[in-house]
């Protein structure tokens, strides 16, 4: 397998994080992305869109395995190779865990367990094993911290994390992803669900986190992607259309379809 | 004709009242079943407290049966009855709901997992006299377990394994699957996802499910009567550690026991009226045993779910 030539055309200084390549994945008989190859730039935000049905969803799920929670998916061919050691995510003697553990994923709904603030962020270490009282508080402030929820929450960690507001439950649950020091985080439509102030704070939360972590963010919102990520891909009906620099993409789109699209006349 | 012409407002109305009608009809008919059960329920417990009660004391708590109504009790009958339950609760709850997790969490999802939904589904068909045949020919004379405490409470116990299964998997069901998902997606593998959400977060709702199970067991005669409860016994299982050496914690399992309903079907047969009294008051006890069983229930849920919010 080769990297298909062309996608990271004209990016220099970046490094690659990982790599689609002609990736297949199929529900069952419905074949849901059709040969799909794509870069992830490290240290960069890279948004996915699309109309939905695209696949958009589908493909980000692929990067942490979570399609192995069902029975019927199939990763039909090619696959997702991770830098610095070229793993194969998708290969199948990798185990779907250890993908979880290097990449984590925040959801489209604030999913915060009904346990307290701590604990919801402490999950992701315990989980690795982390018994530590003192090295657990201390990942848990610096993961909060780094969601921008320390100030908020700081003298009410043993609180359910119900509690919180719903742009609160979702850095929550950004900080539970963060707390496991991932190599990339994926955000399936983070803010779908919130109002547009806590939208806001979760974008520019997201653009802070680059300097850490590679984020891969599915999007419906071409002014999000426009707004928060350095590259975007637009996906339809399972194929990539087009991937470039936001600033080409939305300004200059290579293909027709892609302008369609971001100007409004489709989709 | 626009909307806010008189005889177009007037037909409006009129749709709406009969409409309502069929509200009105629904709700009496709704009112009237739920008389039926909660009526007759009611009856059968007054007319038994009304007879029982009087009878009522400490002695007959404390007295063995007796062929004196007067000086009979249900020392051996409660005591048998709690015994009993207990085994059941012991066997029944950590199978059920490890069936259960199982079935939801780890069963792949091919036939055989559809024939094993299905078969738990028909045993709780089951009537409850069939197992008891299967207990007395496998626990009473294969496993050699006699006509025991153990006997009784594994038989009760297989009796409501279907309902704990079920309750297990429906409230399982009912943890959203964005919460399934954020646990693996944190790396969890399948047993911490068990262990740390999945039971913490269905405990109420399987509670629920061993309650209903044990309600049911607790007033069961036929299984017991098949594998070989005495009607008439005089003694207490031995307590731990005060019987025979080598003596242990457990050797009232091996005991011969009788159980509340059995007590009562045997003052019911009695021709004196006197024991149909003694019959009322031990009645008045296992409602009120079942009553107190669900209201802990009731209790515990309260508990356990105030702090689940999705």
């Amino acid at each position: 397998m080769q990297i298909p030539v062309g996608l990271e055309a004209g990016v220099e200084g970046t490094v690659l994080k990982a790599d689609v390549r002609e990736l297949d994945f199929y529900y069952g008989a419905f074949h849901a992305l059709k040969r799909v190859s794509m870069p992830i730039h490290d240290h960069m935000v890279t948004s996915l869109i699309g109309p939905s049905g695209c696949g958009k969803s589908t493909l980000l799920r692929c990067f942490n395995r979570m399609h192995d929670l069902y029975p019927g998916n199939r990763y039909a061919g090619g696959g997702i190779v991770l830098y610095p050691d070229n793993t194969n995510l998708l290969a199948p003697e990798v185990d779907p865990i250890e993908v979880r553990m290097r990449i984590s994923m925040v959801f489209q709904k604030p999913n915060p367990f009904p346990k307290s603030i701590y604990e919801n962020v402490a999950y992701s270490l315990r989980v690795r094993g982390m018994r530590n009282k003192n090295e657990l508080d201390d990942r848990v402030e610096s993961a909060l911290k780094g969601a921008a929820l320390w100030n908020e929450v700081s003298n009410r960690l043993k609180e359910l994390g119900a509690n919180l507001s719903g742009g609160q439950q979702q850095r929550l649950c950004i900080a539970r992803a963060l707390a496991s020091d991932p190599e990339i985080i994926l955000f399936d439509e983070p803010t779908s669900a919130l109002d547009p102030i806590a939208t806001a704070s979760i974008e520019e939360l997201i653009i802070e986190l680059k300097e850490k972590v590679t984020i891969l963010i599915v999007t419906h919102n071409m002014q999000q992607a426009a707004r928060i990520s350095d590259f975007t891909a637009y996906m339809y009906l399972g194929e990539m259309v087009e991937f470039g620099v936001t600033d080409q993409l939305f300004i200059k789109p290579q293909k027709k379809a892609t302008e369609d699209y971001i100007t409004g006349r489709f989709g | 004709m626009n909307a806010a012409d008189p005889s177009t407002i007037r037909a409006v109305r009129a749709i709406i009242a009969r409409a309502k009608r069929w509200d009105m009809f629904f709700a009496m008919l709704g009112i009237l079943s739920l008389m039926v059960g909660v009526l007759t329920f009611s009856v059968l417990f007054l007319d038994m407290a009304i007879q029982g009660v009087p009878r009522l004391d400490l002695e007959f708590f404390t007295s063995f049966p007796s062929r004196r109504a007067a000086n009979a009790g249900i020392l051996s009958a409660w005591v048998g009855t709690v015994l009993v339950m207990l085994v059941t609760a012991l066997a029944a709850v950590p199978l059920g709901v490890a069936a259960g997790v199982y079935l939801e969490e780890y069963a792949p999802k091919n036939w055989i997992t559809d024939i094993i939904e299905i078969n738990i589904s028909n045993l709780a068909g089951i009537p409850s006299i069939v197992y008891g045949l299967l207990a007395l020919g496998l626990f009473v004379y294969y496993f050699g377990f006699g006509q025991s405490i153990l006997s009784a409470g594994l038989t009760l116990a297989l009796l409501i394994l279907p309902v704990i299964i079920v309750a297990t998997r429906e409230a399982i069901r009912a943890i959203p699957q964005s919460i399934h998902e954020g646990s693996y997606a944190c790396g969890a593998t399948t047993w911490q996802t068990v262990r740390d959400h999945i039971l913490p977060y269905s405990s109420a709702g399987i509670l629920t499910g061993v309650i209903i199970g044990m309600a049911r067991a607790i007033g069961e005669t036929a299984p017991i009567i098949t594998i070989g409860a005495l009607t008439f016994i005089a003694f207490l299982p031995t307590a731990p550690f005060s019987g025979e050496p080598p003596a242990g914690l457990f050797d009232w399992i091996f005991a011969p026991f009788t159980v509340m309903p059995i007590q009562m079907f045997n003052w019911t047969s009695r021709p004196e009226a006197a024991f149909t009294v003694n019959a009322a008051a031990a009645g008045f006890v296992l409602v009120f045993m079942t009553l107190a069983m669900n209201g802990l229930a009731i209790y515990v849920r309260y508990r356990l779910r105030k702090n689940i919010k999705w």
